[in-house]
């Protein structure tokens, strides 16, 4: 009996058919995929992309060169050198970071005393050469700028929860 | 000797100390802010609180002398509790900046919040803010920090010996408060060790590193005689820092602020690489290679009396002895190491030497100065006649210009006939040294360099024999006979016989021979104090580290390396051998200077006959065996020595005319250059007001 079973499915298609149906099921379903670049996805408020160095309201960079950040990178991919301003302030000279040894971990935020230093959240910041993932104090004050909008917003989103 | 029991641990302690000390020796810490080993108590802090039996509230335990049969506990519930307190106190007004404080990663109340801290804070009204006071070049206060632990004030009190700072105001209104100028003070750069918090923090390195990233090098310092022992800090390549380490006989753990600050000459005028006059004399750049060619091609054929060799003020002894081997094997006997001229060495080592030690001036009842500002020369051993002054006041005679050393002097004369006559037994002062049992009389380098230096000598033994200072008549043990020297070589140079061979010419000889052209080529290791002008028409090699007096003078320039970019040997003022070592490398192609030495050696065809440092320190203790004990002082044989004459008339004058700019290092340095304009420049413009 159950030889003729087998056989009967054999003949008439039986897992074809139920694989086409279960095809046919996904095709009225909603996407996973996305059609990057047009389209993203969501990222969490907590989400370590590209690094940027971030100013107060006023203008005024936050970072203070504290050292911290470059105390803790376990990739020693930060180097910073600092001297007194002008004004008598204590700030950076050099604040570079090397990219392509950063292993964002998170750990620089982490440590940074007054938000200066945080992980964005762009992703996309690919390049051709190495050298452009040398990043330099200009260059991270300028992604600060660029995305400071939206890094205000991820840290006051994450902020209950610290 | 009372006996106490700390924390169930029976342990016997001499009399007299406090119960925090007691805890100490039974291996207790006991966290303390305004205590200090080295000044007195204050007990202000009240961070060291104890419990102690039968008393009803914690005590303070550095403020009580040890008792018999006391019972303290140091780690009770109720300790805690009164420590926390404070603790909580104490941070009520401390602002919340360690991120931008120089002193985060290495400060008393960072470590101590760790252990006795809460992890946030229950004051909620308005911190107090204090205005920042000046205190100099050299240190920079944010006085918002400060936690009122008083250590400044009595460091400078009592060591300083200037009373320029004080507690002003009474509870929350309480300030350290200046004269409103610098610290007139040469120890001034030790009250940023001394202060627990960072509010008095060191000015030129402001900002500069976190203690974190600094490497840590034990070494000892070049720019006095005295062999301060030093911790290097550098950064990569770049030293960043000088500090003070431990040693009771030498500096204690103070250092003067030309040995902490002076390092930043490290980084300017410095020569990173050979250069040779060319024919349109001017010095232009070269190669190793042809510096040596151009060395060599003098060199050849030369009578070997018309070569000279004068090594400088921060020479280690090993290139001293590279450079005498490579001066004997050309045949020239015509090497000095004294560089200002001093009548002294060849002969007993005791004429050379601070035989009483520097920790030996504790012990002195009865103190003679000569020719000499120890404040300016050997600002340690200042620091230690001034705590023997603290601890005794011996009469302290002084015969030379009338100088502040920060302790009372009777001034005796100025010239060397008081020295002869005092040596002759004539004078009030004779009489009180002839009456202490332990007279100590310090001959300054400054005496000594002068035409009737050897008879200074003679007169200062013959006066040190007089009053049982030294020889026969002093006690077991006690060399009362001092020359204070100046300069970190001299010594050593001394020891190794960096002297005029037999019919070699001295100092004067080499100059004038120069001058009259007798003298056709002269090396110069690292040796700036001399009058250049004297060196004619020679051909001039200069070896050393910056683009100084002798640099500008020379023909070919030889980079070599300076004291923190070498390991070398030193000895100090009192014949106490040390080492330095290597904390960063040399700039650009510049090189250890013995190897410099061996290579050319090999070039010119008389290969000095070490490959090593080793091999190099072994053929230094064939010559003197000295060299072989480190850190320990050999007391000299009292032989004779000194050739007495007649004296001058003239007044001793002063070799140091500004403490902050001695030698090429502290003359390239920009922190000492803004010292001399605050106090030595500036006192005749305040006078003036």
């Amino acid at each position: 009996m159950a030889m003729l079973d087998r056989t009967a499915r054999s003949v008439l298609l039986g897992e074809l058919l139920s694989g086409m149906a279960l095809t046919l099921r996904y095709m009225f379903r909603p996407k996973v995929t996305l059609n990057y670049p047009y389209e993203k996805g969501a990222l969490s408020p907590r989400f370590r992309g590209e690094h940027a160095l971030r100013r107060y309201p006023n203008g005024e960079e936050r970072c203070i060169a504290c050292k911290l950040c470059e105390a803790i990178c376990p990739a020693l991919a930060i180097t910073i050198e600092a001297e007194p301003r002008a004004d008598g302030s204590r700030r950076t000279t050099r604040y570079d970071i090397d990219m392509t040894k950063c292993i964002y971990c998170g750990y620089c935020q982490e440590a940074c005393p007054v938000d200066a230093i945080v992980e964005g959240p762009n992703f996309e910041f690919a390049a051709e050469t190495r050298e452009e993932l040398f990043y330099n104090k200009d260059k991270l004050m300028a992604n600060g700028d660029r995305w400071e909008q939206e890094i205000a917003q991820n840290i006051a989103l994450d902020a209950p929860y610290r | 000797m009372p006996t106490l029991t700390i924390n169930g641990k029976e342990i016997e302690v001499p009399h007299g100390i406090t119960v925090l000390q007691a805890c100490e020796l039974a291996g207790f810490e006991i966290p303390r802010f305004c205590y200090h080993e080295r000044l007195s108590v204050a007990g202000n802090c009240r961070m060291c609180l104890v419990e102690m039996e039968r008393a009803p509230k914690p005590i303070a335990s550095c403020a009580m002398p040890v008792g018999d049969g006391m019972v303290i506990r140091t780690d009770s519930d109720k300790v805690r509790k009164a420590r926390k307190g404070v603790m909580e106190f104490l941070l009520i007004n401390h602002p919340l900046d360690c991120p931008i404080c120089d002193q985060g990663g290495e400060c008393d109340l960072q470590d101590q919040a760790m252990a006795y801290g809460y992890d946030s804070s229950r004051y909620e009204e308005n911190k107090r803010a204090v205005s920042e006071k000046y205190m100099g070049p050299l240190i920079k206060t944010i006085m918002t920090r400060c936690i009122h632990c008083t250590r400044c004030v009595r460091f400078a009190t009592e060591i300083g010996g200037v009373e320029e700072i004080g507690l002003i105001g009474r509870g929350e209104h309480a300030e350290i408060s200046t004269l409103e100028k610098a610290i007139n003070s040469e120890l001034s750069g030790n009250l940023v060790d001394v202060c627990p918090v960072g509010a008095l923090t060191n000015a030129p390195y402001a900002f500069s590193a976190r203690p974190w990233e600094l490497r840590k090098t034990l070494s000892v310092d070049v720019l006095d005689a005295v062999g301060s022992n030093i911790r290097v800090d550098a950064r990569g390549r770049e030293v960043m820092r000088v500090l003070p380490r431990l040693h009771e006989d030498v500096n204690e753990e103070w250092i003067s602020d030309k040995t902490r600050q002076a390092v930043d000459g490290l980084h300017y005028r410095r020569l990173d690489r050979p250069y040779v006059r060319g024919a349109d004399g001017k010095l232009k750049p070269a190669s190793w290679n042809q510096a040596f060619e151009a060395i060599a091609t003098k060199l050849k054929g030369l009578d070997g009396k018309k070569i000279a060799a004068i090594a400088g003020d921060l020479c280690d002894t090993e290139s001293m002895l590279a450079l005498k081997d490579f001066m004997q094997s050309l045949g020239s006997p015509n090497l000095d190491c004294r560089q200002d001229g001093a009548k002294l060495g060849g002969g007993a080592r005791a004429e050379y030497l601070f035989n009483t030690g520097i920790a030996g001036i504790e012990q002195a009842d009865a103190i003679l100065l000569v020719g000499t500002n120890p404040r300016w020369e050997a600002a340690m051993a200042n620091a230690r006649i001034r705590k023997r002054f603290l601890q005794a006041a011996p009469p302290i005679g002084l015969i030379g210009q009338p100088v502040d050393l920060t302790y009372p002097t009777q001034h005796l004369g100025d010239g060397p006939q008081v020295l002869a006559e005092l040596a002759e037994g004539k004078g009030a002062f004779f009489e009180v040294l002839k009456r202490a049992e332990r007279p100590m009389i310090v001959l300054g380098s400054g005496a000594v360099a002068r035409p009737d230096g050897a008879a200074v000598v003679a007169a200062a033994r013959k006066l040190a024999e007089a009053v049982g200072a030294a020889g026969p008549q002093a006690p077991e043990g006690w060399n009362g006979y001092n020359l204070l020297q100046r300069a970190a070589s001299r010594v050593g140079g001394l020891d190794l016989g960096f002297l005029p061979g037999e019919g070699g010419r001295d100092l004067e000889g080499i100059l004038a021979g120069a001058e009259s052209g007798e003298v056709e080529a002269v090396w110069l290791l690292g040796a700036d104090e001399l009058d250049m002008v004297r060196l004619g028409e020679a051909f001039v090699v200069y070896q050393g580290h910056h683009g100084d007096r002798g640099a500008h003078r020379a023909d070919v320039i030889l980079p070599g390396a300076a004291y923190t970019e070498k390991n070398g040997t030193y000895v100090n003022t009192e014949g106490r051998v040390q080492l330095g070592r290597l904390a960063a490398f040399p700039p650009g192609e510049a090189r250890e200077d013995w190897t410099i030495l061996r290579a050319l050696s090999e070039r010119v065809g008389e290969t000095l006959p070490y490959d090593s440092l080793g091999e190099l320190r072994a053929r230094l203790v064939q010559l003197n065996p000295v060299f072989a004990a480190l850190d320990t002082r050999e007391p000299a044989a009292w032989e004779p020595f000194g050739t007495s004459g007649p004296l001058e008339a003239a007044p001793f004058d002063l070799p140091v005319e500004n403490f902050y700019m001695t030698c090429p290092i502290s003359r390239a340095s920009k922190t000492m250059a803004a010292c001399t304009e605050a106090f030595v420049a500036a006192p005749a413009s305040v006078a003036a007001e």
